[in-house]
């Protein structure tokens, strides 16, 4: 399940959130838009950690942002 | 109806405003209009409602936008410069087709000019006077009951068309005081305007709006207020004739100075002129069709302003060259005697009589 | 899974019209979070200014009206009088509110209107493309300004939150900055408690945000950022410069 979605279709390719992520995990697709701009996105999404910092300086609100619930790791109370 | 009262013109049309439905007065204070808004300050929280002194007449009237979009009966009062001020908030309020009142107590201009009476804002009120092509309905009352009574029905008129309505005063209206007696007390406006903005809730958001950018939409907007002033212009005309009937000559003068033309009216048939007075009450839809007509009839007229000439042009336009349309002027303050309006006349039944070119 | 982050409720589906990387678009969504969090959506009415957020009432989702240019405390004033029950607030640029609108803010905020102000000043006009602004800072180039912002021909910058914070009718002014994550968090915060004081009927609230314009700068969006945090912060100092409820806890009240 992904925990960052991209709305594609919204993004005009500011790189906003690109210049917050810690990861360093989004990056400019080639593809196009219907509205010209090449929008942002994350593949390796294992990687993300749900920060959400790329979705609070989005100003298009492109993302939205997820987090798996917490599981127990085997051997912990 | 109530007892006669002596009251002052600003006073009364503050109190009819109130009994015709005004709850929310915003203004500022100019001379000679002042006893409005201070008669608001006193009575209007009396019965509800609210008063605020603003810092300009700019944001007075901006005030006046947002309380006719939530709904509210609002109206403002000023004089001739500060109506000049108020030009862009009325081509907002007709652009958003807004009702409310506004009221004009003129005075001497161009500039500061003086504090003393005029008629000089005819063009500026009836040709909408901001921005852009809307119109105002405007009327001219003579006597501070006819201002009363259209006072009182003018939060009705505002609604009905969605316009703004000018009441077109001047200094001596307003500072005179005459017996006037109230029409009963009206209850609140009714409720439930379909543009009211007044929270999205259950239903789908409303926006009041002016900026249109696309050209075909504004286009037929424009179209639309256009229509609506045709309508007003069929509905909405409202004029008096003093002894037109066997006329020769007609005086044509609105408001305090139609007054002195009836006196002198008096005066002309005494000397054997055969003259009469066409007063416009409604001077936004002017009576454009009785004009006509009389000019069928009559030898000429002789239109009286305290100005240097404005509502004369619309008798021009009406009377589209039937017969001869003189003017009779003044500005700065004075108010024209009946004595000179008769000496104009009696110039002009010379010279008709005597067939010399004009 | 569980939701970190979604877009509000009190925000239209439409795509904003802003340039890309402006802020308005952050500014826009903290409002929106704001009404929602406080459920205000139902009862809200916005003011949307002249300026690039004229369009504003397209991007929100709930009853707005548009002013003229910098009259919209004026207009907020007059819908507050007929419904004091609702909630109403203007968002307005720097020309809208620190040019043209001095004087409705500035007496909106001394009469204690119960209205909030989001006031978005980025130093320059944007819609007009680019020419100063009251807020321009000295030695900026602007269009009107090309040699750098001169005091001697063109004064100093305004200083609007530190002005209105004077008027005993504001209760609560803030100075906030769009500029990164953390600053973002701030002036959210900021937001909220400025409309709280409005539903409490504490008097007059603004949030001041510093925001950027990459197109009449000249920069790249992620450049402007830094460009609020190196040249308008110093200028403009972030913090709250008025709270009456702080004053009211350190008076013991």
């Amino acid at each position: 399940m992904p925990r960052v979605v991209f709305n594609e279709d919204r993004c005009k390719g500011c790189e906003l959130c690109i210049t917050v992520c810690p990861k360093k995990i989004i990056f400019m697709s080639d593809r196009m838009n219907a509205r010209g701009f090449r929008p942002a996105t994350v593949t390796d999404q294992d990687a993300c950690i749900s920060c959400a910092l790329c979705a609070r300086i989005c100003p298009d609100t492109v993302i939205e942002v997820y987090r798996e619930p917490a599981t127990r790791k085997e051997g912990q109370p | 109806m109530s007892e006669l009262m002596l009251m002052k013109g600003n006073e009364a049309i503050a109190e009819a405003a109130i009994r015709g439905g005004c709850r929310f007065f915003f203004g500022y204070p100019i001379t000679p209009q002042n006893e409005i808004p201070e008669y608001m300050a006193r009575w209007l929280p009396e019965v509800g409602g609210a008063f605020l002194q603003a810092e300009s007449e700019v944001a007075a009237i901006n005030m006046v936008y947002g309380a006719a979009a939530a709904g509210g009966r609002a109206m403002t009062s000023s004089s001739s410069p500060g109506i000049s001020l108020k030009q862009e908030g009325i081509s907002y309020i007709a652009a958003a087709e807004l009702p409310c009142v506004i009221v004009n107590i003129m005075r001497g201009g161009p500039g500061l000019g003086s504090i003393q009476p005029a008629q000089s804002d005819y063009f500026q009120a009836t040709r909408g006077g901001g921005h852009g092509d809307y119109r105002l309905i405007v009327l001219g009352p003579a006597s501070i009951q006819e201002a009363v009574d259209l006072m009182m029905g003018a939060f009705d008129l505002a609604e009905k068309y969605r316009n703004p309505v000018m009441l077109l005063g001047d200094g001596v209206l307003g500072q005179m005081m005459e017996p006037v007696s109230f029409p009963e007390y009206r209850g609140p406006a009714p409720a439930g305007k379909s543009w009211v903005l007044d929270g999205a809730k259950g239903r789908p958001p409303r926006v009041v709006n002016t900026l249109l950018m696309d050209a075909e939409d504004l286009f037929r907007h424009n179209l639309a207020l256009q229509a609506k002033y045709r309508e007003i212009s069929k509905n909405e005309v409202r004029w008096e004739e003093y002894r037109t009937g066997d006329a020769d000559v007609v005086l044509v003068a609105y408001g305090i100075t139609a007054r002195v033309c009836k006196s002198a009216v008096d005066m002309a048939r005494q000397s054997h002129i055969k003259a009469g007075l066409f007063r416009p009450v409604s001077l936004y839809p002017f009576p454009i069709k009785p004009l006509k007509e009389l000019a069928a009839r009559v030898k000429g007229f002789l239109v009286v302003e305290m100005s240097m000439g404005q509502m004369v042009e619309d008798v021009r336009l009406a009377v589209e060259g039937a017969s001869r349309v003189h003017f009779y002027g003044t500005a700065g303050g004075i108010i024209p005697a009946s004595k000179s309006v008769l000496q104009e006349l009696q110039a002009i039944a010379l010279r008709s009589e005597g067939g010399a070119a004009q | 899974m569980s939701v970190v982050f979604k877009r509000p409720k009190a925000l239209s589906d439409r795509p904003n019209t802003y340039c890309p990387g402006c802020t308005h678009g952050v500014a826009h969504r903290l409002v929106a979070e704001a009404i929602d969090e406080l459920d205000l959506r139902e009862i809200a009415i916005g003011i949307a200014p002249v300026g690039c957020a004229v369009f504003a009432y397209e991007f929100f989702n709930m009853d707005f009206a548009q002013a003229a240019h910098g009259r919209a405390p004026a207009v907020a004033t007059g819908i507050k009088r007929v419904l004091p029950d609702r909630f109403v607030f203007t968002y307005q640029g720097d020309g809208d509110l620190a040019a043209i609108g001095t004087a409705e803010v500035v007496h909106a905020a001394s009469r204690g209107e119960q209205i909030s102000v989001i006031f978005v000043n980025n130093a320059i006009y944007g819609m007009t493309s680019g020419q100063m602004a009251p807020t321009t800072i000295v030695g900026q180039k602007t269009t009107t300004t090309p040699l750098g912002r001169d005091p001697a021909r063109a004064g100093y910058p305004i200083r609007l939150s530190e002005m209105l914070a004077t008027l005993p009718g504001a209760a609560y002014i803030a100075w906030c900055s769009l500029h990164n994550p953390q600053q973002i968090d701030r002036a959210k915060n900021a937001i909220v408690k400025a409309f709280r004081m409005q539903v409490e009927g504490r008097g007059f609230s603004m949030v001041e945000l510093l925001s950027n314009c990459p197109t009449n700068w000249g920069m790249s969006p992620a450049e402007s950022l830094k460009w609020i945090e190196e040249h308008m912060i110093p200028t403009f100092p972030l913090g709250v410069v008025k709270d009456v409820t702080a004053e009211e806890v350190k008076a013991g009240a």
